[in-house]
């Protein structure tokens, strides 16, 4: 479950599009039956057809375009996602959603800079971007050549993109373990190859491009990261978590912000149909690649056919899903946190306007599954009092979600040890703090009763 | 000798020992734990699980009178077979009863009502046979006759589930049970969220509710249900447990129950949704209440609905720039 839980959610969004964004685009030449059809806009132009969702073929093109980057502002700006001082990591996987985002966030950049320059105080600073491009090509099955094609694509891509100009990072998803001695690479396969149900290595592999992205970032002194998961993959998720019982960790990946990591997580495009981007790349000719991925036959996979089923016999029908599973109640670490900084310019402060907020209403959790990030359900949550076993990897197994615990981990204790061991440090840290944290509050719990050490000398 | 290898011919041929019981041979694999079972093994823990449910949720107390809502079907006739044993087994002290609907299709009800007729014989349970004839002046029949094949499917969902809880009413029961299992709550779950549910995606979990939803869309995520299933036949439960972890916002608005002005029955509109086609009919309507339209009929009926739409719409419509 899990493992979809968390910022694998928004992971998987941020790498394969494939399913939900392959829908074909209607070429304009459908609208051309339809002459007297003209934009109910700017009531100029013609307009066109085929981005889906309920506005289809009412808008021309440049309306059309302004209306995606409208949504995408709205929800940057009600969110407090990006703020002049930030510096923002957009994860790009060379698919369309995520090539859109990278787009808008350069558009909102470059007018950041234009009116920098025109500004006489310069109060406001320009926010920083950069890019990251995950190479997944020691787990996927992917010749070298076409991953090399890839990247060569993503770097012409950045660097088209200036001014101001945006640091690319290419890093291989064994990244993960680069503060870990020995061979990251093998270890990696390794406990990918452990994983035996197909739709637990998706969820897993998701797990640890998240890590990587993480770490990028905080390495790299990012304080945002932006995934393009588009309306069309967070209604996927909705649906792949409920199968995969993950009703009480599912609001926390379906929100604008997740701000449960180090880094927190921004989705911008969470209100766009992959159809409208889709039709976006193809109006301005955005360029994209797609990695050739084998036949799916995950629950991820079964879903996403399902849903764009779903949406063909009904155009609003992805954003009813999330919608509806909008009113389950979020977390408290979906939102940005306020700037409490004092060195923080008064200015930027006051840019961080939120009147989208409900945040009188949030259910606080303060125990995570160790391997997908999830927040867990009480039932979840173990009692280290009743803990008999000593092996830590017994303990971990204990700890992680219900979902992770059927789909990832394996079942029997000697290959669960194996796992444990292959596995990156900073997961195995995560469990480990889980625990000392515990332990920690049950200390508190009887400080007073505690005898201290002068007490004793006394 | 012989012995030995019959069973090692056994092992060789694939076929697997109890799990529970090491003993007599599995004859099914459980799809809730994919545990390998003998018959009885499976019908005990099937029935156990049953009873801790039923004690559990403290679903009845001694001495009620509880009717089982029988179709025929293998659902019902395992809950009727279930129930009547645990109440003699564990002595809950229930008076249980049989309850049947007979919608009026010629050729369809006519079989399993004798299945229904024969449990009622077997477990001798008392029956109660109620007919829409009755209920509503009008069998399925001639409902199908007026509207077509098309849509009647509503009809039949809507005047079941009162029909029900009318002979319920009628036997003087204190609770009404259905055989609905897992496939059906899951699928109940999934269909909820699709269409944007909110109210009954919140209540579509707990035990006892029952539930109608329109046939023709049902079918849809059955088929998704089925093909999960293969997949990983888990992933049913998994379902429900999602449903019953959803928290909805408190500051989602709910449609509030009511009681149909006509009828009595609880109904989140004026009139409940039954007395709405049965006016359709009467009155030489019959598509009135299919479908989005709310025509003329009980007109302010319709209008009160279509306001308190607009209002929630605003309400709800914070994600919907």
């Amino acid at each position: 479950m899990a493992c979809n839980g968390s910022g694998c959610q928004s992971g998987s969004c941020y790498k394969d599009e494939d399913a939900t964004c392959n829908q074909p685009i209607k070429s304009e030449e459908t609208d051309s039956t339809n002459p007297t059809n003209v934009c109910i806009k700017c009531k100029l132009n013609d307009a066109v057809s085929g981005y889906g969702g309920i506005d289809d073929g009412r808008f021309c093109a440049d309306c059309f375009k302004v209306n995606l980057f409208g949504k995408f502002r709205f929800a940057v700006t009600s969110n407090a996602m990006i703020t002049p001082t930030d510096k923002v990591l957009v994860a790009f996987s060379g698919g369309s959603s995520s090539r859109v985002a990278l787009q808008f966030v350069h558009d909102m950049q470059e007018r950041a800079q234009r009116n920098f320059d025109a500004s006489r105080d310069r109060s406001l600073p320009v926010f920083g971007v950069g890019v990251v491009f995950i190479d997944e090509g020691a787990v996927l099955s992917i010749p070298s050549s076409e991953m090399e094609e890839a990247v060569e694509v993503v770097r012409e891509v950045v660097s088209s993109l200036v001014p101001p100009r945006k640091e690319l990072h290419v890093v291989p998803i064994e990244t993960v373990y680069s503060s870990d001695s020995g061979d990251g690479k093998e270890r990696l396969i390794k406990v990918m190859d452990t994983v035996s149900d197909t739709t637990g290595r998706e969820d897993m592999l998701i797990c640890l491009r998240m890590l990587a992205l993480q770490k990028v970032a905080s390495e790299c002194g990012y304080n945002r990261i932006v995934l393009g998961s588009c309306i069309s993959r967070i209604a996927c998720h909705v649906i792949s978590a409920t199968v995969k019982g993950q009703g009480y960790s599912l609001p926390a990946d379906i929100q604008y912000v997740d701000a449960r990591w180090e880094v927190p997580v921004v989705l911008p495009l969470r209100d766009c149909f992959a159809q409208e981007i889709n039709m976006l790349c193809h109006l301005d000719g955005l360029k994209t690649v797609k990695l050739s991925t084998g036949p799916c036959s995950s629950i991820n996979g079964l879903v996403s056919s399902f849903v764009s089923l779903l949406q063909e016999e009904n155009p609003s029908r992805e954003s009813t899903i999330v919608r509806t599973a909008g009113k389950l109640t979020p977390f408290q670490f979906n939102r940005i946190p306020e700037i409490i900084d004092g060195n923080v310019p008064l200015a930027t402060r006051r840019r961080q306007k939120r009147y989208n907020l409900k945040s009188n209403e949030s259910v606080s959790s303060e125990s995570f599954c160790p391997l997908c990030n999830s927040p867990l359900n009480k039932s979840e949550i173990v009692d280290w009092s009743n803990m008999d076993s000593h092996r830590s990897s017994d303990n971990f197994y204990n700890t992680c979600c219900s979902s992770c615990q059927f789909q990832i981990l394996p079942s029997d204790s000697t290959s669960m040890e194996q796992f444990y061991m292959d596995l990156p440090k900073s997961i195995v840290g995560r469990a480990k703090q889980a625990s000392n944290g515990n332990l920690s509050l049950l200390r508190e719990q009887i400080q007073d009763f505690l005898l201290s050490d002068g007490e004793d000398e006394k | 000798m012989e012995g030995e290898g019959e069973g090692e011919r056994e092992r060789k041929r694939g076929g697997r020992v109890c799990c529970v019981c090491n003993e007599a041979r599995a004859s099914v694999k459980r799809p809730k734990t994919l545990q390998h079972m003998c018959r009885n093994c499976f019908f005990h823990a099937f029935e156990s699980e049953i009873h801790q449910l039923i004690l559990n949720n403290s679903l009845f107390s001694p001495g009620e009178r509880v009717a089982i809502g029988a179709s025929g079907g293998k659902d019902s006739t395992v809950l009727a077979y279930v129930l009547s044993k645990l109440n003699r087994l564990h002595n809950y002290g229930l008076h249980l009863f049989l309850l049947s609907v007979d919608e009026g299709i010629t050729g369809y009800r006519d079989d399993s009502l004798q299945t229904v007729h024969r449990n009622h014989l077997q477990y001798q349970l008392p029956l109660q046979v109620v007919s829409y004839k009755d209920l509503y002046g009008w069998t399925m029949d001639q409902i199908v006759d007026v509207i077509g094949f098309k849509n009647n499917c509503t009809f039949c969902g809507v005047f079941r589930r009162q029909a029900l809880d009318r002979g319920a009413a009628l036997l003087k029961v204190d609770k009404l049970v259905t055989g609905h299992n897992a496939d059906d709550i899951a699928e109940t779950v999934l269909l909820n969220l699709l269409r944007g549910d909110v109210a009954r995606l919140s209540r579509c979990t707990s035990i006892t509710t029952g539930i109608y939803s329109p046939n023709a869309y049902r079918g849809f995520a059955r088929e998704f249900i089925k093909d999960l299933e293969r997949i990983r036949p888990r992933a049913i439960l998994d379902i429900i447990k999602s449903g019953e972890n959803f928290r909805i916002s408190t500051t989602t608005k709910m449609p509030e129950q009511g009681t149909c002005q006509r009828c009595g029955y609880i109904s989140s509109q004026k009139w409940c949704k039954a007395c709405v086609l049965l006016d359709g009919l009467n009155r030489g309507l019959p598509k009135l209440g299919i479908g989005r339209s709310r025509g003329s009929v009980g007109s302010e009926n319709g209008n009160g609905s279509k306001v308190e739409k607009s209002i929630q719409g605003k309400q709800c419509g914070t994600l919907d720039f």
